[in-house]
C-alpha cells in the first residue's frame, strides 16, 4: 500500500483568507449577541419560561452530535480495517474536536450565568445526566487528542488501532449521554424514552458523514472528491446511516402514537404543529431524508454532485428535526390533569410559541463558524491532509 | 551490624496481622454500618418533612388571595411581559372534559421527595434541604434552565432581566433559577408560608401547611381524614403538596 504523504492547505489563498474573514465576522458578531443577551438578559430573545431551550441549543447539540459523527472516518480506518479512508483520518479528529468546541462555545455562552463556569466545571451533581456529559466532552477532546498524536507521530502506528477503539466506544457513550439528557426527562411528553439515545447516536453517524462531505467538497480537495471508490464509500455510508435514522424516529413516534398518554403529543406534531408539522415533514422527512435517499440511490447515485448535494440536504433536514425535537417537545404543554381543559396566568395548557431573534440564530451561527474557522486555521498550519495522490503519481 | 531477633520478628509479624485483622473488621463493621443505616434524608424524615394540603374544596372562584401574598412576600413584580416574568404560585382552572366541572387550585413547587430538578441539575444548585424543602442555591446556579425542562410541574421561573428591589429574604438574581420555597425564612422561625396566612387571614382556609411526619400536626390530621391526591401520581415522586378535591 502506498505511504501517505500529509499537507498543509496552501492552495487558494485568497479564497481562504474571504472563507476565514466571514467566518471571524460571524464569530464576532456571535460574541456579540451573547454579550447582547447577559447584559439585557434572556427576555430580548425568544426563549422564555415556556420554552427554556431555543435555537442556540439546536445549533450547539447538532455541533456536539456531529463532532462525534465526525469522528466516524477515523474509526472506520483504524478500529474496522477500512484503508480507504486512512488517508482522511486526522482530519477526522480534527473536526471532531472543533465541532465539539464550536458546539460547547454556544451552549456555555447561552447559560444564565456564563461567568459562572468555573463552577460548572468544579461542583458536580453526579446524578445529573448534565454533569456526565461535562466529562464525557472534556473526555473526548482528550481521547481524541491522544488518537490524533498516534497518528502524527510514525513511531505510534501501533497504538492508533487501541486508541481509535477507545475513541470508538467514547464517542458511542457521548451520543447516548447528549441523547440521555432529553431521554431523563420524565415530565415532557416528548421525551421519557430510552429510544432518543440511539436516535443521537444515529443522527451523529448521519450528521457526520453528511458533514465531512460538504466539508470536503468546501476545501476543493482533489484527493477526495476525484476518488470515485471513497465518493461511492460515502455514499452507502449515507444510505445506511440515513435510513437508521429514519427507522428509530419511525419507531420514536409510532411508540408515541400508541401511547394514549402521548397521542395527543404525537397529534400535534404529526398534523396540528403548525411551523413544527412543517419542518418535520417538509424539512427532516423530504428534504432530509426521502430526497438525499431518491439522490444517492439507483445509477449515478455515487456522483459527486449527488453525494454532495444528498450531505448537504441531510444536513438542512436533520437542524430542522433537532428543531422539533427541541423545540416540539417543550411547545407542547406537559400534561397535569387529564381529561380537564386548563387554563392559568402561566400558559398551562397553552401550546407556547417561539420566535426566535437575530441575537439566537447569531450564537448558533457564530459557535459553527468558530469550528469550521479553527479547523481551517489549523490545516493550514499542520499536515493534515493527504497530499492529493491523482497529481503525485 | 545488627541481627534479626526471631522473637522481636515473630513479635511483629503478630502484630502486623493483628492490625489487619483489626482494620479489616473495623472496615467491615463500617461497611455493615453504612448498609444497615437510613441515609441522611430517611433519618430526618422520620424527624419533620414540610409538606402542604390544598383543599380545592374551600378555594373560592377567582380568588388570587395565595397569589398576591406570595408576590408581595417574595416582591416578584412583573415586568408586563406574562411569558417571561416569574410566577412562584399560579392559580389553574379546570374543566373536565367530559361532565363540565370546573374548578380552580393553586399549583407550585410539589417539594417533591425525588425531585427531578434536583436529579437533573449539574452542579447540585438544586437541592432538596432536609426538611424536604426544594430550593435553589443562587450562587450556583449557572443558568442552564435544564431543571425547568425537567419539572413536570412548571414551577420554575428563569429570571430573564435586571432587578431591583428585591427583598433581602429572598435574593434574586438575572440570569438564575427560581421557585416556590415555602418561605423559609418564615418557616424556620417557626411561621407559616405567606400563601398560608393570606388563605387564612381571608377565612379561606383552603392551604394548611405543617409537618407531614408530626401526627400532632393539623396537616397530618386532615391528610388521615381526607382523601387527597399528588398531581401526576403516577411519576412516584412523593410529593410534598397535595390536594384534595381535585
Amino acid at each position: 500500500m502506498k505511504r501517505i504523504t500529509y499537507i498543509t492547505l496552501a492552495h487558494n489563498c485568497r479564497l481562504y483568507w474571504m472563507w476565514m474573514a466571514g467566518f471571524a465576522a460571524l464569530i464576532l458578531n456571535g460574541l456579540y449577541f451573547a454579550w447582547y443577551m447577559e447584559h439585557h438578559g434572556h427576555w430580548v430573545t425568544g426563549m422564555n419560561n415556556q420554552i427554556v431551550w431555543g435555537l442556540p441549543h439546536v445549533f450547539a447539540i447538532f455541533l456536539i452530535v456531529t463532532a462525534s459523527g465526525v469522528l466516524n472516518v477515523a474509526s472506520l480506518s483504524s478500529v474496522f480495517g477500512k484503508p480507504a479512508y486512512k488517508a482522511w483520518a486526522r482530519l477526522s479528529g480534527l473536526l471532531a474536536i472543533t465541532l465539539l468546541a464550536g458546539g460547547l462555545v454556544a451552549l456555555v455562552l447561552d447559560l444564565g450565568r456564563p461567568d459562572r463556569l468555573i463552577i460548572a466545571m468544579t461542583h458536580y451533581n453526579f446524578k445529573s445526566i448534565f454533569a456526565w456529559n461535562i466529562f464525557l466532552y472534556t473526555g473526548f477532546v482528550l481521547v481524541v487528542l491522544v488518537y490524533l498524536w498516534m497518528m502524527f507521530e510514525p513511531g505510534m502506528a501501533k497504538k492508533v488501532t487501541p486508541v481509535g477503539r477507545a475513541a470508538f466506544v467514547w464517542r458511542i457513550v457521548l451520543t447516548t449521554g447528549t441523547g440521555s439528557i432529553f431521554g431523563v426527562i420524565i415530565a415532557r411528553q416528548a421525551y421519557d424514552t430510552v429510544i432518543l439515545a440511539p436516535l443521537f447516536i444515529a443522527m451523529s453517524l448521519s450528521f457526520g458523514a453528511a458533514f465531512f462531505v460538504v466539508y470536503l467538497f468546501a476545501l476543493r480537495q482533489s484527493a477526495f472528491t476525484g476518488d470515485a471508490e471513497l465518493l461511492g464509500k460515502f455514499r452507502n455510508l449515507l444510505i445506511h446511516f440515513i435510513c437508521a435514522v429514519f427507522l428509530i424516529t419511525l419507531i420514536f413516534h409510532i411508540t408515541k402514537a400508541w401511547d394514549v398518554a402521548t397521542r395527543d403529543f404525537e397529534r400535534f406534531i404529526l398534523l396540528d404543529g403548525g411551523l413544527l408539522t412543517v419542518l418535520l415533514w417538509a424539512g427532516f422527512v423530504a428534504l432530509g431524508v426521502l430526497v438525499p435517499l431518491l439522490l444517492l440511490s439507483g445509477t449515478g447515485g455515487a456522483s459527486p454532485n449527488r453525494v454532495l448535494l444528498s450531505s448537504a440536504l441531510h444536513i438542512a433536514g436533520g437542524l430542522a428535526h433537532l428543531y422539533v425535537i427541541i423545540i416540539g417537545g417543550q411547545a407542547y404543554p406537559s400534561v397535569l390533569f387529564p381529561n380537564k381543559e386548563v387554563s392559568s396566568s402561566f400558559h398551562d395548557g397553552v401550546i407556547a410559541g417561539y420566535s426566535p431573534t437575530f441575537a439566537e440564530l447569531s450564537l448558533g451561527l457564530g459557535g459553527l463558524s468558530l469550528a469550521i474557522a479553527a479547523s481551517l486555521l489549523v490545516i493550514r498550519i499542520l499536515p493534515f491532509l493527504p497530499e492529493n495522490r491523482a497529481s503525485s503519481d | 551490624m545488627t541481627t534479626s531477633n526471631p522473637a522481636t520478628h515473630s513479635r511483629r509479624a503478630v502484630l502486623k496481622k493483628s492490625a489487619v485483622l483489626l482494620a479489616g473488621l473495623a472496615s467491615g463493621v463500617k461497611l455493615v454500618d453504612l448498609a444497615m443505616a437510613a441515609t441522611k434524608l430517611e433519618a430526618t424524615d422520620q424527624l419533620v418533612r414540610w409538606g402542604m394540603l390544598v383543599d380545592v374544596t374551600r378555594c373560592a372562584d377567582g380568588c388570587t388571595d395565595c397569589v398576591d401574598a406570595c408576590n408581595t412576600e417574595h416582591g416578584l413584580h412583573g415586568k408586563g411581559r406574562p411569558l417571561t416574568d416569574a410566577q412562584y404560585i399560579r392559580v389553574v382552572n379546570l374543566k373536565d372534559k367530559s361532565t363540565g366541572h370546573t374548578s380552580s387550585l393553586p399549583v407550585m413547587c410539589q417539594h417533591c421527595e425525588t425531585a427531578p430538578c434536583v436529579d437533573v441539575c449539574p452542579t447540585g444548585a438544586s437541592f432538596r434541604r432536609e426538611d424536604g424543602v426544594v430550593l435553589v442555591d443562587k450562587h450556583t446556579c449557572i443558568g442552564c434552565r435544564y431543571c425547568m425542562l425537567a419539572c413536570p410541574y412548571k414551577a420554575r421561573s428563569f429570571i430573564h432581566e435586571n432587578l431591583t428591589d428585591q427583598k433581602p429574604m429572598t435574593p434574586r438574581g438575572k440570569g438564575t433559577v427560581e421557585s416556590c420555597n415555602f418561605c423559609t425564612h418564615r418557616v424556620d422561625r417557626g411561621g407559616t408560608p405567606a400563601c398560608v396566612e393570606a388563605c387564612a387571614e381571608k377565612g379561606h382556609k383552603a392551604l394548611v401547611f405543617g409537618d407531614l411526619n408530626d401526627p400532632g400536626s393539623e396537616l397530618y390530621r386532615q391528610l388521615r381524614e381526607k382523601p387527597s391526591v399528588q398531581i401526576r401520581e403516577d411519576l412516584n415522586l412523593n410529593t410534598g403538596v397535595r390536594y384534595h378535591g381535585v
